[in-house]
């Protein structure tokens, strides 16, 4: 009897723990890993009718938030290159929409701040850095056009007299929801870089919101559901892996916890180490040459959005029989012609061109000068050589242009095309105006003549990462007319423009000669034979 | 007619088995260079490593065999008689002149044959043995700091590797050839599958031997 009752306690107990581990499971998994809901927050229980104001909120507990993010790429748009070369986006032309110069209150809705309108923005305003656009989780969060990166609260008209109405945005809400940093939040601007969704990258567009595995195996939403950060390890708001500062080829293992690192933590080894392949040792003998993104990302622009590989600002103007600016679509209904803008030429699901890169980007800036040649002018081009000790083989977008440049003092052009103004490109389709306003705004002569010249700009490819089951395979490379057959200054087996053309001559005039000889000689004894019957 | 046991189990199963690697060697070698595309670059090169390092082993077996048996004497060089066997090969084999060499077990090889089996041992071979070791481990080499291969191109390391192969090639055509050559043209075929050779006539001394098997010719 006793032991009866005391095998009842004892499995009762049992079941009691095990009931009480179970329940722990999904608490844990709801339990927030933040300490702070922001909900509680005294602060943020107000109504804000500014951004600034919300950010003076966030900077009573984040008191050096801003100052951290004074220092950053996001806020500056500025880095000066180890050549010596002053980049960022506010210094460089591109061959999209060229230039944020006199078009900040349209394109510097993606800056990190409010009210970047032009020259005069204050830098070391702490309450000018906008937290939620990075933080936001709501999703709800929106900086319109035009605005100077200034977010609407109340419902406005924008343009004036447009009848076309801006709905506010319930900053309370979003403030009180702020988090961490997503795809969303990163893709808002990211994934819209040069205009529109995909057209700049190429490997970046609203597809990565949320990729299945084949587009982006570490992205996967059902998978590893990486954040932008899981790769970019941000610490004190500075971002690593900035194409400005690019790691072309990572030599170090992968990082573990208890070491210092100083070294990029973005690139595939910082993960995966030196000899990643497991089951095909082979193909580490690989990566001294190639860097992993070679193989690993066999296309772009695989998400179904599609990216520009052209832009033809040359053919601008145009208006339809309506009298109204011509657009064009083709079959799938992408914009391929405005009259804003003038061709592009889309793409999707791109094979890349492949280079050798050693991490150096030089850059033809306002100040550089430029011929119209055969040869297009590199907006920006990828340094590396095969023998430099430094380079891997990287995948690459190779965006081509056409675009305004003065051919009296042969620089690249500043165009003012945004603004509802008398000189915006965009409203007006007059290129004298728009280029002498945007000369102007960085005190380079301009002498009155508008002319067009060729550009190529060079963008790496490093993300839509794919399974490994959908990369390249050898032959891909290792033929003639494969994927590396114009890199120069490696062996690559399979490659007949690597072959010692007397080697293959000789070897197989050898092997003829030898048959002939043979044969000859056989039809001798076989003539021989034959007579002698 | 006289029949001689010539080549020894172990002997012929070694020379099938190379002629067999070599020659798949040769096929899935050139689809690598890129010569024609047969069995797709990635399972080329796959079964050219694996039939590489079978190959290395039945040579190391080989060379122990040689070593432990003293065949590796039928391959000293001689020029005695080589210049009977040349005049037999260019003129006599015309006329049903009788060939002037006999193979006797100590002696399997007519001159011209001990000559062309040196040369793919002491050159050919060991030329594809090394440069295709390097080859495969061309990232080690690099990686090392060793004088005079870390700096190897891999371009140059392919380039002896693709000659040698073409050598390989040319000996190859000739010794399918030269393997009719015999009273019937399955003859010599047939004794390096069986071991025997048929010999119509007893080995005399007139045709001259190699310097390594003078015992052959006193019994």
């Amino acid at each position: 009897m006793r032991t009866g009752i005391f095998m009842a306690a004892v499995l009762a107990s049992m079941l009691l723990v095990s009931a009480a581990h179970a329940a722990s499971d999904p608490d844990s998994a709801k339990l927030s890993k933040s300490t702070s809901d922001h909900t509680k927050f005294k602060a943020l229980q107000q109504e804000f009718n500014s951004g600034p104001e919300v950010t003076k909120a966030c900077l009573s507990c984040h008191t050096e938030a801003s100052k951290q993010l004074h220092k950053t790429e996001h806020w500056k748009w500025e880095y000066r290159s180890p050549e010596g070369q002053l980049l960022g986006k506010k210094n460089v032309i591109n061959n999209f929409c060229t230039s944020i110069r006199t078009n900040e209150a349209a394109c510097n809705i993606c800056h990190i701040g409010y009210g970047w309108k032009d020259d005069t923005f204050d830098f070391t305003s702490e309450v000018n850095v906008d937290c939620l656009v990075c933080h936001d989780t709501t999703g709800n969060y929106k900086k319109p056009a035009g605005l100077a990166g200034n977010v609407v609260t109340k419902a406005m008209e924008f343009p004036p007299g447009s009848g076309n109405i801006i709905k506010p945005i319930d900053l309370k809400k979003i403030a009180q929801a702020v988090g961490k940093t997503s795809r969303d939040t990163c893709g808002a601007c990211h994934f819209y870089g040069g205009g529109g969704d995909g057209v700049k990258h190429g490997d970046m567009d609203s597809s990565l919101a949320s990729p299945d595995q084949a587009l982006d195996v570490h992205m996967d939403a059902l998978g590893l559901n990486f954040a932008c950060a899981t790769c970019h390890m941000t610490e004190g708001h500075q971002v690593p892996g900035s194409r400005y500062a690019p790691t072309a080829q990572d030599k170090g293992d992968a990082h573990v916890r208890g070491k210092e690192y100083t070294s990029n933590p973005t690139t595939c080894q910082a993960c995966h180490g030196q000899a990643p392949h497991k089951k095909i040792a082979k193909l580490n003998d690989h990566t001294d040459k190639v860097a992993c993104q070679a193989c690993h990302i066999p296309k772009f622009a695989r998400g179904g959005v599609a990216t520009k590989m052209s832009w033809d600002w040359s053919t601008g103007g145009k208006m339809g029989p309506d009298g109204k600016p011509l657009i064009k679509k083709d079959a799938k209904g992408h914009v391929i012609y405005t009259a804003a803008k003038g061709d592009f030429i889309l793409g999707e699901n791109v094979v890349p061109d492949y280079q050798w890169f050693n991490g150096k980007v030089g850059y033809t800036l306002f100040s550089d000068k430029v011929e119209k040649s055969d040869q297009p002018t590199r907006i920006n081009h990828f340094e590396g050589s095969a023998g430099d000790g430094k380079s891997l083989i990287w995948p690459v977008k190779i965006m081509r242009g056409k675009q305004a440049f003065d051919p009296v003092n042969k620089r690249l052009a500043v165009v003012h095309t945004a603004g509802n103004d008398d000189t915006g490109y965009w409203t007006n389709f007059n290129w004298e105006k728009a280029v002498a306003v945007g000369m102007a705004s960085i005190g380079a002569p301009f002498s009155g003549k508008v002319d067009f010249v060729t550009t190529e700009s060079t963008w790496p490819i490093t993300h839509m990462v794919a399974p490994a089951k959908d990369a390249l395979r050898c032959h891909d490379c290792h033929a003639s007319n494969g994927r590396l057959e114009k890199v120069p200054g490696i062996y690559i087996p399979g490659r007949a423009s690597d072959h010692a053309g007397w080697l293959d001559t000789a070897g197989w005039a050898l092997a003829a000669l030898t048959l002939l000889g043979v044969l000859g000689h056989g039809l001798g004894r076989v003539i021989v034979s034959k007579r002698n019957k | 007619m006289a029949r001689i046991y010539i080549f020894k189990r172990f002997e012929r199963f070694w020379h099938w088995a190379q002629a067999a690697l070599i020659i798949f060697m040769l096929l899935t070698g050139f689809e690598i260079h890129g010569t024609y595309a047969l069995f797709g670059w990635e399972k080329a090169a796959n079964l050219h490593t694996t039939a590489a390092w079978t190959l290395i082993g039945l040579w190391l077996f080989a060379i122990f065999w040689h070593f432990t048996t003293g065949e590796w004497k039928q391959y000293i060089p001689t020029t005695r008689n080589i210049i009977a066997v040349m005049k037999y090969y260019s003129v006599g084999i015309f006329t049903d002149a009788p060939h002037p060499f006999r193979a006797t077990q100590l002696s399997k090889h007519n001159p011209l044959q001990r000559l062309a089996y040196l040369v793919v041992k002491l050159f050919i071979n060991p030329l594809i043995w090394v440069s295709g070791l390097l080859y495969l481990y061309y990232n080690d080499l690099t990686a090392s700091k060793i004088a005079g291969v870390a700096g190897l191109k891999l371009g140059s390391i392919a380039l002896v590797h693709t000659a040698a192969a073409f050598m390989m090639l040319a000996f190859l055509i000739g010794h399918l050839y030269l393997s009719t050559t015999g009273h019937t043209p399955l003859a010599h075929i047939k004794a390096m599958i069986s071991g025997w050779e048929d010999q119509d006539e007893p080995a005399r001394e007139l045709t001259g031997n190699g310097a390594g098997a003078p015992a052959a010719r006193a019994s």
